[in-house]
């Protein structure tokens, strides 16, 4: 090796290998005997959502749009990805379609609206994955307030099945709550740099 | 003892550069500290309030003991497959349109990073909380280079507003109460208003309204990584304030430090560590973001992806066949917050950016034990922090082994020596060591309390009472729980 230039990979590889070299390495048997299914419960998610500060709205999905209404003001802007059902949006407010919008105009509006992709319900979360109605993962970043629109059928009682329902190509967002801070004397505070108000619709 | 650094010889984290290293040895740190009553305050209600949060989300997972074991076992795997799984990863990075680079310690890794900002034109760079680019000391090396770099994580922006070193793994500023933050936030905070109170609420919305222009205006993030899955190439950072997930979907160039001892080897290994690692660190059932990105997507966040791989010492690490455990840590923080040394002295009392007992038992293996000698003393060995530890990182074992290699080091046999070596073989063997902690307590019924331990171990008792034994030790009461 003595006068070559050797590469940072070469050297942090060549050390690791050197490391291992010294003993013999009986392989390791992952035991997989913790829960990998769980009986699926609405209630239990609603509860852990309400838990941590989300609202829950559980109506039928002919209702989603009245829910809307009552949750945002009147004359109020909603962000909504592209492939957002337009049935779930009332007409009392003002919704900017994500054709490109700058992040100005995404922080500026009141509320961004979206479905999703999975749930779990034994620990209160909700996953995007940036299908066609959840969009950019700027959308549901930058307002103040994030109505999520999830059906009964995309919830899971455990993260195992969460995990296996996702694709980890996809940029995926585990949402627990609304933006939340321990740092203070470790006392929880809703509201830091996310959205300060989750709703999740809760529809059969 | 540092090893010389040839090709194919692990060696440890160089010193003179980032924050493994104290300025001052645990003992005559921790005594200023001790001495701090409000410090004590402060971290005796944090501890205690973490310790029943946590314990609370635990108890309602039916598995857990299932999940420690599973999460031990897949991280003792992918130590074992290291070099290959590395590779795997490097190669789906790329594959997904992200750029890999590795970095052999803090000075390599300082250099690519700060070389990246340059190129992307940038002057700031925003932060997401990362153990691995403080031990590196990059915040050090790009003000050098001319960069700003501004901490987003509330407690990290605390200590850098404050001027403050961290002193907790998941909340660097445990040592501030309210009241100081306030203080700290209308002398520091640019723009601040002078009617601040001290509520939490209030402050974090302070820390909201100081850095929303400067994440919608900064081009270049950096970050850490909680995991790397091999497998697919897919990162994940977990957060609770939306800071992480401004940093890692706003800025056009992303660049992600992590230690290579992050990487898992599948996506699946992801379901064992992400129910470990919230109940384990914040006590919640899930945090509230996690943010998962593999390379690049198009249209949708940065678009530029660059992944540095760093070494600093943990090829020495893993070289210890005993110690190399230290390498499963999630960072959770869970054994600083069960630990009655931590909760006394604070994380500033153990000098490097990792404290508590898995500091003392991984920073001397990342510097060489000669560096931070006094580290794999600042514990009772009580083993609290084993019963806490999501990975089953048998801490008291490896501090033993280091204080037998801190006494080897002196190269001269010594009673503590051979007790040391002697302890190290028992907690080896659990079935050993129950047998001795159960003669301990024989001894009290033999000995009479005041008259302190026989020579050579009457140095001890010589300014302490002996305690009694207690009637139980504490594998057994947490057997019989």
């Amino acid at each position: 090796m003595v006068g070559r230039a050797v590469s940072a990979r070469d050297l942090v590889l060549g050390r690791l290998r050197a490391a291992l070299a010294g003993g013999a390495h009986t392989p390791v048997e992952v035991p997989r005997d913790y829960r990998h299914e769980g009986t699926l419960d609405l209630d239990q998610l609603v509860e852990r959502l309400t838990d941590y500060r989300a609202h829950v709205h559980r109506v039928a999905e002919a209702a989603v749009a009245d829910t809307i209404a009552d949750i945002l003001p009147a004359g109020g802007t909603v962000v909504v990805p592209p492939g957002l059902p337009p049935a779930w949006l009332p007409p009392t407010v003002t919704a900017l379609s994500d054709d490109g919008l700058d992040n100005a105009r995404i922080g500026a509006a009141d509320a961004v609206v979206t479905g999703a992709a999975v749930a779990v319900a034994e620990t209160g979360t909700v996953v995007l994955d940036g299908s066609p109605d959840q969009g950019r993962r700027v959308l549901s970043l930058l307002p103040d307030r994030h109505v999520c629109v999830l059906r009964a059928d995309q919830v899971v009682a455990t993260v195992p099945e969460a995990l296996a329902r996702l694709t980890p190509q996809r940029p995926l967002t585990w949402i627990s709550g609304p933006s939340a801070t321990s740092d203070i004397e470790l006392i929880r505070v809703e509201g830091v740099h996310g959205p300060r108000k989750l709703h999740v619709i809760l529809v059969p | 003892m540092n090893r010389p650094t040839f090709l194919g010889m692990p060696a440890t984290a160089p010193p003179g550069v980032g924050h493994l290293r104290g300025d001052e040895s645990f003992p005559a740190a921790a005594r200023r500290s001790l001495a701090d009553p409000q410090l004590r305050r402060n971290l005796r209600h944090a501890t205690t309030t973490i310790r029943a949060k946590s314990a609370g989300v635990i108890a309602e997972s039916p598995d857990w003991e299932q999940l420690r074991a599973a999460g031990a076992a897949i991280k003792a795997d992918t130590l074992n497959r290291l070099p290959e799984l590395l590779e795997q990863l490097e190669a789906k990075v790329i594959e997904a349109g992200g750029v890999v680079h590795w970095a052999a310690d803090a000075v390599q890794a300082n250099q690519i990073v700060t070389d990246l900002v340059r190129a992307a034109g940038a002057d700031r760079v925003i932060k997401v909380k990362s153990m691995a680019t403080q031990e590196i000391g990059l915040n050090e090396a790009l003000h050098a280079a001319g960069v700003t770099a501004v901490e987003t994580d509330l407690a990290e922006l605390i200590v850098q507003l404050g001027d403050d070193r961290p002193s907790h793994i998941l909340v660097p500023a445990i040592h501030r109460n309210r009241a100081e933050i306030r203080e700290i936030f209308l002398r520091e905070m640019p723009g601040v208003d002078p009617a601040l109170t001290a509520d939490p609420s209030a402050l974090a919305a302070a820390a909201r309204r100081y850095l929303r222009e400067t994440f919608l205006s900064t081009p270049v993030a950096v970050s850490g990584a909680n995991f790397a899955v091999a497998e697919t190439g897919t990162l994940a950072v977990v957060e609770s304030e939306g800071n992480g997930r401004m940093c890692l979907t706003l800025p056009r160039t992303l660049i992600t430090l992590m230690g290579v001892e992050k990487v898992v080897p599948t996506w699946r290994d992801l379901e064992v560590f992400l129910q470990l690692l919230p109940r384990a660190s914040t006590g919640e059932r899930m945090n509230p973001y996690t943010s998962m990105w593999t390379g690049v997507t198009p249209g949708d966040g940065p678009q530029a992806f660059h992944l540095v791989l760093l070494d600093n010492g943990r090829g020495a690490v893993l070289a210890d066949e005993v110690g190399r455990q230290a390498l499963r840590c999630i960072r959770c923080s869970a054994c600083l917050n069960v630990c009655p040394v931590y909760e006394r002295a604070g994380g500033h009392a153990y000098g490097s950016v990792y404290p508590g007992p898995i500091g003392a038992v991984l920073s001397p293996q990342l510097t060489g034990v000669d560096d931070n000698a006094s580290l794999p003393y600042a514990s009772t060995l009580c083993g609290a922090c084993y019963d806490a530890c999501p990975v089953q990182i048998n801490i008291p074992e490896v501090l033993v082994h280091l204080r037998a290699e801190a006494v080897d080091a002196r190269r001269r046999p010594t009673a503590e020596s051979i007790a040391m070596a002697a302890a190290a073989y028992t907690m080896d063997h659990p079935r050993l060591y129950e047998a001795a902690q159960r003669a301990s307590r024989l001894s009290r019924v033999a000995g009479r309390r005041g008259r302190g331990l026989p020579p050579p171990l009457n140095g001890w008792t010589a300014s302490r009472d002996l305690p009694d034994p207690p009637t139980e030790t504490f594998r057994e009461w947490w057997a019989a729980r």
